[in-house]
């Protein structure tokens, strides 16, 4: 009969009060912190394949196609400060929200949205002005992975302008907290790092000379 | 107090400052006669700079536990470093060229 009232291992683990029996994280960050870091290492992983891919295509292609005039190239520098710039309004909507100014973090919050929105703007302007000269994913190998790594990063930015807009609003209304807020902003922060390849490796080396 | 300073945002400044500058001397080399090979690797070092900047400074790696970089970053660098050997293969099946005999 005493065996009714024992506990198993098991069942201490899925009752409540279980955090405080278990063991502190080897990292010393909440889960969905790491889960978020294993998410972008996963999606680094992604976007290296593509890089690799096309880098290998790039050098042994001689007559690779360098559709990239002047005002491409100003479009690519405009594209790069504004996301640099929301990773830097990012970091203000964190600090904001950790130090509990919710209107203030919310505030950059909006900003990094807007500045998201307005990368996204500018790289459809700059795909359709491509189509119009014939450069389609379709057109040969310079199309096919061009349109296939920046169509990869502009779905993140996209995701990322909408995860940014569901998580301000819930934080907003107090159903997260200033943690999720981070975690957001890693993967925005992710979403500018893979920018920093992509504008060099894809832009960069196909200027018209 | 200046708005940057107040919203807590001016300490990462200069991370921003270096990373815009590091993508200005990007596009100044790549406007200059480099062959593709030499302008590929120099623009891979730049931009493995300003990655590794923002991982440390804007995604705060720098301020976690070492144990969380090392569990990270060096299986990343690896597993991109094992895909290098795999794609020169498959770049020499697109042109249809076999190993040598």
């Amino acid at each position: 009969m005493g065996q009714e009232n024992k506990v198993s291992q098991a069942e201490m683990a899925i009752g409540p009060g279980h955090g405080a029996q278990m063991e502190e994280s080897p990292y010393a960050i909440p889960s969905r912190k790491f889960t978020m870091w294993l998410f972008i290492i996963s999606d680094a992983v992604t976007f290296g394949a593509c890089l690799f891919v096309y880098g290998y295509l790039r050098v042994a292609t001689p007559s690779w196609v360098r559709p990239f005039e002047s005002e491409s190239v100003i479009t690519v520098i405009l594209m790069t400060v504004i996301l640099i710039t929301s990773s830097l309004t990012m970091l203000g909507a964190v600090d904001c929200s950790k130090a509990d100014d919710k209107a203030k973090a919310m505030r950059f919050l909006y900003l990094t949205m807007g500045l998201g929105a307005l990368f996204a703007l500018l790289h459809i302007r700059e795909w359709i002005g491509l189509i119009h000269r014939d450069i389609t994913i379709g057109s040969g190998l310079f199309g096919q992975t061009f349109f296939t790594i920046t169509g990869l990063h502009l779905l993140h930015v996209i995701s990322g302008v909408i995860a940014l807009l569901v998580v301000g609003a819930k934080y907003s209304s107090g159903r997260l907290t200033p943690s999720h807020v981070e975690t957001a902003g890693l993967y925005w922060h992710f979403v500018d790092l893979v920018w920093m390849f992509i504008v060099p490796l894809v832009y960069l080396t196909n200027v018209a000379r | 107090m200046s708005a940057a300073a107040s919203t807590g945002i001016a300490k990462y400044l200069p991370v921003y400052v270096v990373l815009l500058a590091i993508f200005f001397v990007e596009v100044f080399l790549s406007l200059r006669n480099f062959s593709t090979g030499t302008l590929v690797v120099i623009l891979l070092l730049l931009a493995g700079g300003s990655a590794s900047l923002g991982l440390m400074y804007f995604m705060h790696l720098a301020e976690e536990r070492r144990s969380l970089f090392l569990t990270l970053i060096p299986v990343t660098i690896f597993v991109l470093l094992m895909m290098n050997m795999i794609w020169s293969d498959s770049v020499r099946l697109l042109h249809m060229r076999p190993f040598p005999q």
